[in-house]
């Protein structure tokens, strides 16, 4: 017990401080988390073998991040990238895997061998490049979208090829391994497996029926569940189920011979036009943000310096020999699919490596005597140090490419009108409604979240996009998109919450707007000292509305009780102001002070009297629309400008 | 250095071409106040006392809108209404805007050719602005010729827009450094080719 604590915290540790400095320096906290492991691996020597075990574990968090993928993408979205997928992802492998294969024949190894390590450095690595991606916020651009197309299909290409070595096994290799009593293949993979006995046309079936049941479950099933759990309104209730669907489709993949990956992205995709899609998200998040870290450090944890320096010349040729080749086929392909400009050069250099599955391909290789022991080292070293090598190409992008692309950007044209964020709408009741129905008839995006799953129901059934979530969770906001969001808007019910998510947004988003809706004069100053930039008294305009409605009733003309009703509503502003700078400066513990109260009483009566009075003698405030001249004015013209008219 | 005000009114300003372009160019241009009448007073609702000030504020007048039925759009109408109160603008007391210059700047659909006593409007430009001017007169100040883009419509595809921005910028410099012959300007047809000769004569 105490020694996994140790190792726990020296992990942890090793995270907590490598991964802020290199944030720190700009170097992205992959860099720092593969830092954190050189540091504790081979520099110090804090952690030994036990780094290969907690891999395993760790590449969980690469499922988990498969599945958050696939609740950001929707079922229409993975449609429409098929091309993407199997034209790029397909051909990328393809050809670098020949090419690979046809160099490592070359060096004299036998060709299955060398289809092995075609197949093991064609792979590039999901963990490291979508966390960059998501980081650096590249995701949904083109570079972005191909990448990801291409990192979806190998995770796809993974199946066949763990198939496929078995076959391969070279019977020299296999001879020696029996003459040293070499232990047996151990995939790490099929320990305990549905399908091992059972015909292939069963197989097919159990595996297709597998596949249904994470579909039509996810459909179907998932819905009444969340709305059970959510119901109980204890949010780690919700973090067990989340936890049980992703580890449970993970288990069923693997029991049936697929990649858990692959099922959970299914599972992912399935969900992501659920209503409890931004809750799941968000508690998941935390749980993949830590196993793919650990992930990275077992990676930097696993270099070993020893077999680096005896053939340091051979494993850095070897490294930048993989990565030019690669990136060298991806740039062909970028210009091939018209991925332009600084969007071919992400997409280029982002997959330039080669990843974690080509660790478990290895593995898998050694085991199944296709790939001879002693070059196997060599080979995990140059598929590690290429995802080192890669926070430095990101670098590069950020610093090289980056600013060439954008002085020609600036040059075509200025920012157009349409390029305004996205809206957050917390609070979908009779408040929030109004105010959604008119930006979405104007075109504007909005993510709307209640924490009723009553009310999003509701909402759902008349085809407004809305989400079960509790928004005063900082992480929620997160998940709902605040970050490249443009504004907030808080009309929830719950007074106290709704401060409290306006002082959150603005505490750690200070970029975004933040408008609420207030109850009353109290809470509207509670909210404006929590520093929304905008609030509004939910009953004030309509009273407004009411009360002009009523001047015309009484026969005024209409023009002219909206001009009072104007200049009622900018002195009630000024009034406010000031009742408010009265209201910040009372006494602690007290909700109004006598201050405010006595302050109300004046600022009335003076706005009354201002309603009333007549401007220089001579026009009321309230009619500061068009004044007439005063009557016989025109006497004073006839000789006063006359001889100014000119003809020309 | 003048001071120069640009009152500016376009009611749907991400359809515009021509005086979007006009407008950013005066924002950017050092010592020039410029008004977005629409976008400040959404509702029509026109604060007097803040716009008399800026009026004192200022050397310069222009009023930089498309031409709409011979005339300025709506809420440009609306503020001289409003603002030029007796008292302020015109009347026993009203100099405050005494020996100041009005100015329109201008976009008219119509070609040139088409604002003449033959062409389809039958007026001149001058002509068609007659009430402005004499609205300058009654407030004491100085009307000058408008500096106007005529067959704005296609002043984009046919990339007229950019040389006319760069006369506008040459005209704010005229006015703020006061090197424009007010005295010319007032009996032109138009300021634009008095900029363009400026231009070709004096390279500076």
């Amino acid at each position: 017990m105490t020694d996994t604590l140790l190792s726990a915290f020296i992990y942890l540790a090793a995270a907590v401080v490598a991964v802020p400095l290199a944030t720190r320096l700009g170097l992205g906290s992959v860099l720092g988390y593969l830092m954190a492991g050189v540091a504790i691996g081979p520099v110090l020597g804090l952690v030994g073998d036990e780094t290969n075990e907690l891999q395993h574990y760790a590449e969980f968090g690469v499922v988990m991040m498969l599945f958050l993928v696939g609740l950001e993408l929707e079922p229409r979205m993975l449609w429409s990238m098929r091309d993407r997928l199997l034209g790029l992802g397909g051909l990328q492998v393809s050809i670098t895997a020949t090419v690979v294969a046809a160099i490592a024949l070359g060096f004299g190894l036998g060709w299955q061998t060398a289809i092995a390590i075609g197949f093991i450095l064609s792979l590039s690595s999901t963990a490291i490049v979508l966390q960059t991606l998501q980081e650096k916020g590249l995701a949904s651009t083109s570079g972005g979208r191909s990448a990801f197309s291409v990192l979806l299909f190998q995770d796809i290409a993974v199946i066949p090829m763990l198939a496929v070595i078995p076959l391969l096994a070279v019977p020299e290799i296999l001879a020696a391994a029996d003459a040293a009593g070499g232990h047996g293949a151990d995939t790490g993979h099929g320990s305990s497996s549905l399908v091992a006995h059972l015909e292939p046309w069963t197989t097919a079936l159990v595996v297709l029926a597998s596949i249904a049941a994470v579909v039509l479950g996810g459909h179907f099933l998932s819905r009444p569940l969340f709305r059970l759990v959510a119901a109980s309104g204890l949010r780690e209730a919700f973090t067990a189920v989340a936890l049980t669907l992703v580890v449970g489709v993970a288990v069923l993949m693997m029991l049936v011979g697929l990649s858990p990956a692959l099922g959970t992205f299914l599972a992912g995709v399935v969900l992501a036009n659920s209503e409890f899609r931004h809750e799941l998200e968000t508690d998941i998040e935390p749980f993949k943000g830590l196993l793919l870290g650990l992930f990275f450090i077992t990676v930097g944890a696993g270099i070993r310096f020893e077999v680096l320096f005896d053939n340091a010349m051979l494993v850095l040729a070897g490294t930048v020999g993989v990565m030019v080749l690669k990136a060298a086929i991806l740039f062909g392909l970028a210009i091939a699919f018209r991925v332009r400009r600084s969007e071919g050069w992400l997409f280029t250099l982002s997959l330039a490596q080669a990843g974690e599955f080509g660790f478990v391909l290895l593995g898998f290789a050694v085991g199944s005597r296709v790939v001879p022991p002693e070059i196997a080292p060599i080979l995990a070293l140059v598929v590690g140090l290429s995802m080192f090598l890669t926070p430095l190409l990101f670098i590069a992008f950020d610093r090289v490419v980056v600013p060439r692309y954008t002085q020609d950007a600036e040059e075509r044209e200025a920012d157009s009108i349409d390029d305004r964020g996205k809206v957050i709408i917390a609070g979908i009741g009779r408040f929030g409604q109004i105010a959604n129905r008119l930006l979405r008839a104007n075109g504007v995006e909005t993510v709307v979240l209640d924490r009723q799953v009553a009310q999003i129901e509701d909402m759902r059934a008349v085809e407004v996009r809305s989400w079960f979530g509790d928004a005063t969770r900082p992480d929620l906001l997160h998940t709902a998109g605040i970050d490249d969001a443009a504004l907030v808007i808080v009309a929830i019910d719950e007074r106290d919450q709704a401060v409290e998510i306006v002082e959150n947004v603005k505490r750690r988003h200070p970029h975004v707007r933040v408008l609420a809706r207030a109850f009353d004069r109290g809470h509207d100053y509670q909210l404006r000292e929590a520093g929304a930039d905008y609030t509004v008294r939910e009953t004030f305009y309509s009273a407004l509305e009411l009360g002009t409605r009523a001047l015309r009733e009484l026969g005024m003309h209409p023009f002219r009780a909206r001009n009072l009703r104007s200049t009622f509503e900018a002195a009630e502003n000024e009034v406010r102001d000031a009742l408010y700078a009265a209201w910040q400066r009372r006494p602690d513990g007290e909700r109004m002070g006598r201050d405010h109260h006595e302050l109300f009483m004046q600022l009335d009566a003076a706005m009354a009297e201002a309603m009333q009075r007549d401007r220089d003698d001579r026009h009321s405030r309230a009619e500061r629309g068009w004044t007439p001249p005063p009557k016989g004015y025109t006497s004073e013209f006839r000789t006063d400008s006359a001889g100014r008219e000119s003809d020309s | 250095m003048k001071r120069v005000l640009v009152l500016f009114a376009h009611p749907s300003i991400d359809r515009s071409e021509v005086n979007v372009e006009l407008l950013r160019a005066s924002r950017d241009h050092e010592g020039v106040t410029v008004v977005d009448l629409y976008a400040e007073y959404p509702d029509y609702r026109i604060d007097i006392d803040r716009e008399q000030e800026r009026l004192r504020d200022h050397d310069v007048v222009v009023f930089m809108s498309p031409l709409y039925w011979y005339s300025t759009p709506a809420i440009l109408k609306e503020w001289q209404d409003l603002v030029l109160e007796y008292g302020f603008a015109y009347g026993h007391e009203g100099t405050a805007l005494r020996d100041k210059l009005l100015l329109c700047a201008l976009t008219a659909g119509g070609p040139e050719k088409a604002y003449r006593t033959e062409g389809f409007n039958h007026y001149t430009i001058r002509e068609l602005l007659r009430p402005i001017e004499q609205t300058a007169t009654m407030c004491g100040m100085r009307f000058v010729a408008p500096f106007i883009l005529f067959s704005a419509r296609t002043a984009h595809e046919e990339s007229r827009v950019r040389s006319h921005v760069a006369d506008w910028v040459r005209l704010i410099e005229a006015l703020q450094r006061d090197t424009l012959d007010l005295e010319a300007a007032a009996r032109a047809p138009t300021l634009n080719p008095m900029i363009d000769a400026r231009d070709a004569g004096d390279p500076a």
